[in-house]
């Protein structure tokens, strides 16, 4: 799906005042995003080894290695770098994953350079109380403003675990427009959570978000036609009459 | 994410869940001490009773009409799953006799927090509705009847929009003082949000205590859970949900409807809190009822547990 990344990044629209990170796995596609204009880049950690070792291959101490050479270069080259942590709340092949483990490889990560880490629920298995206490053992090692939560829909749980994340003070969310995106480790499973459901949430709470719910429900249809597939936002299903 | 090997695809499937990953919240009829569960939110409360409006609130709203032995089978299976309270359909009658008759245990009132909806509804304003439930309460308090009163458009009106507090404390006080064991409060359009629900219900706590009450959330945005969880922190204990989140939304074309719940149950499992209620035969009377009326389930539990 990514294959033009090169050319996506140089046609869109690069807005002041909006960030457009990019998602660079490796020193070498940290190279080529820099070549293609990229301006901020995003690495990737798991707190589970299983995961780790399935998905990149290598030990979490080797992905560390390697996303330090990353941050190191990105430093270099005034590159601002954003870390995500995989499966804080669950792993699909080690079941529990442990608050501590959390905290240790968010504060790696931060301590390398990442300005702020997005602790991913990645199989939305979650829920509040396990949010609550995986965020207690983090925010002992990073300050609460440099997190993020990135919570998946997979069950449902999304909005009630941001909520919870948002009470302790977290206020970087991650979400995706329709809730674009299944889960390969369930097959059927919804993704992320819906950007206009959490806008609508936020918005309702009084939280400002400077993001406007129209033009926002009109990019989720835009991308639903085009991809030929039915909303996951709920806001946007009751928005729509059929 | 990298490729998934075709063993891992298994991994959360349903016969996985059932087996082994308990952590992420079975609860198994009966099974539970409620001594080992410690709530990880203080605050909340121990226990959680589920009201399971799926065969009357969610039929009454599918578009499918459900043939009766099927809605028979339904609420017998729904009587399997460890469920204390389950709606089982509704007799609209300002007289409540038919329903006694037919061997109803317990009836419902409904009223409204708004003077539109009511004369929509029910085609009288909220005070005449309520004389009307005088009435019938008085008579069923007489035969030791339990009534639940419930209050729609708790947290706003498709109608009015916005629905002051007062006017919900108003009403729920109402139904309590002439004899409602318990008052539900709806948010019949779901455009609730956790700060509309703690506003409405701080109001409402201050006239009838949090035993009473009960939350009926539904998920038209998709802020249900997140909506009940508030009410949790709050002390409410009651929720009303519907297997399979059935039913859609009169008000908004193409919405969803009830909470489901299954989702529901997940979230209250993960927070350690005691239901009684077995997750997986829930899940299966949801899988049942959804082939029943050919539709795809709304429960994001079901949908992941269940191979597409």
């Amino acid at each position: 799906q990514m294959a033009d990344n090169a050319e996506v990044l140089k046609g869109i629209q690069k807005f002041p005042g909006i960030n457009y990170p990019v998602l660079t796995p490796n020193i070498k596609g940290f190279q080529a995003a820099i070549a293609a204009g990229a301006k901020e880049v995003t690495v990737f950690g798991a707190a589970s080894e299983l995961f780790t070792k399935k998905n990149t291959n290598c030990s979490i101490e080797e992905s560390l290695q390697r996303s330090d050479e990353i941050l190191r270069a990105a430093r270099a080259a005034g590159i601002p770098v954003r870390g995500y942590v995989s499966c804080v709340l669950g792993c699909p092949y080690e079941g529990k994953i442990s608050p501590a483990k959390v905290a240790e490889v968010t504060k790696k990560m931060y301590s390398m350079g990442c300005y702020e880490i997005s602790l991913g629920d990645t199989i939305g298995v979650g829920t509040p109380g396990v949010m609550k206490d995986m965020l207690s053992a983090v925010m002992h090692e990073v300050p609460v403003a440099a997190l993020a939560v990135h919570c998946h829909d997979t069950y449902g749980q999304a909005l009630a675990n941001t909520l919870m994340a948002l009470q302790m003070g977290v206020s970087v969310v991650d979400s995706s427009v329709a809730g674009l995106g299944g889960c390969p480790y369930a097959q059927g499973a919804s993704g992320n959570l819906a950007t206009e459901d959490l806008v609508y949430m936020l918005s309702g709470l009084g939280i400002h978000t400077g993001v406007n719910l129209q033009k926002l429900l009109e990019a989720g249809t835009f991308i639903c036609q085009a991809l030929n597939r039915k909303t996951s936002s709920k806001v946007a299903q009751a928005t729509c009459k059929l | 994410m990298g490729n998934v090997p075709s063993a891992v695809k298994h991994c959360l499937s349903y016969q996985q869940l059932l087996r082994e990953h308990l952590w992420i919240g079975d609860s198994v009829a009966g099974a539970l001490d409620p001594a080992q569960e410690t709530s990880q939110l203080s605050g909340l409360p121990e226990y959680v009773k589920i009201v399971e409006v799926g065969p009357r609130d969610g039929l009454q709203n599918e578009k499918v009409i459900v043939p009766t032995d099927i809605k028979i089978e339904f609420i017998n299976q729904l009587s399997q799953t460890g469920l204390s309270v389950i709606e089982v359909t509704s007799f609209v009658s300002s007289r409540w006799v038919p329903q006694v008759a037919a061997g109803a245990t317990e009836i419902s009132v409904f009223g409204a927090a708004s003077e539109s909806f009511s004369k929509k509804n029910i085609n009288c304003s909220i005070e005449e509705s309520m004389q009307k439930f005088e009435e019938v309460v008085k008579s069923a308090r007489h035969m030791n009847i339990p009534v639940r009163g419930y209050v729609s458009c708790a947290l706003g009106c498709p109608y009015e929009g916005t629905i002051s507090p007062q006017k919900v404390t108003e009403v729920s006080k109402r139904l309590y003082g002439m004899g409602c064991y318990e008052i539900s409060l709806g948010d019949t359009i779901g455009v609730g949000t956790p700060g509309s629900m703690k506003r409405m219900l701080e109001s409402v706590m201050k006239e009838i205590p949090p035993s009473a009450l009960a939350v009926h959330c539904h998920d038209t945005y998709g802020q249900a859970l997140a909506n009940i969880l508030t009410a949790l922190q709050m002390g409410i204990n009651v929720v009303d949900s519907a297997v399979s989140g059935l039913g859609g939304c009169p008000y908004a074309k193409g919405a969803s409807g009830n909470v489901a719940t299954e989702d529901l149950i997940y979230m209250l499992n993960g927070l350690g809190l005691n239901t009684g209620v077995n997750l997986y035969k829930v899940m299966e009377a949801g899988d049942f009822i959804c082939k029943a009326v050919n539709k795809t389930t709304n429960s994001k539990v079901a949908q992941a547990s269940f191979s597409a």
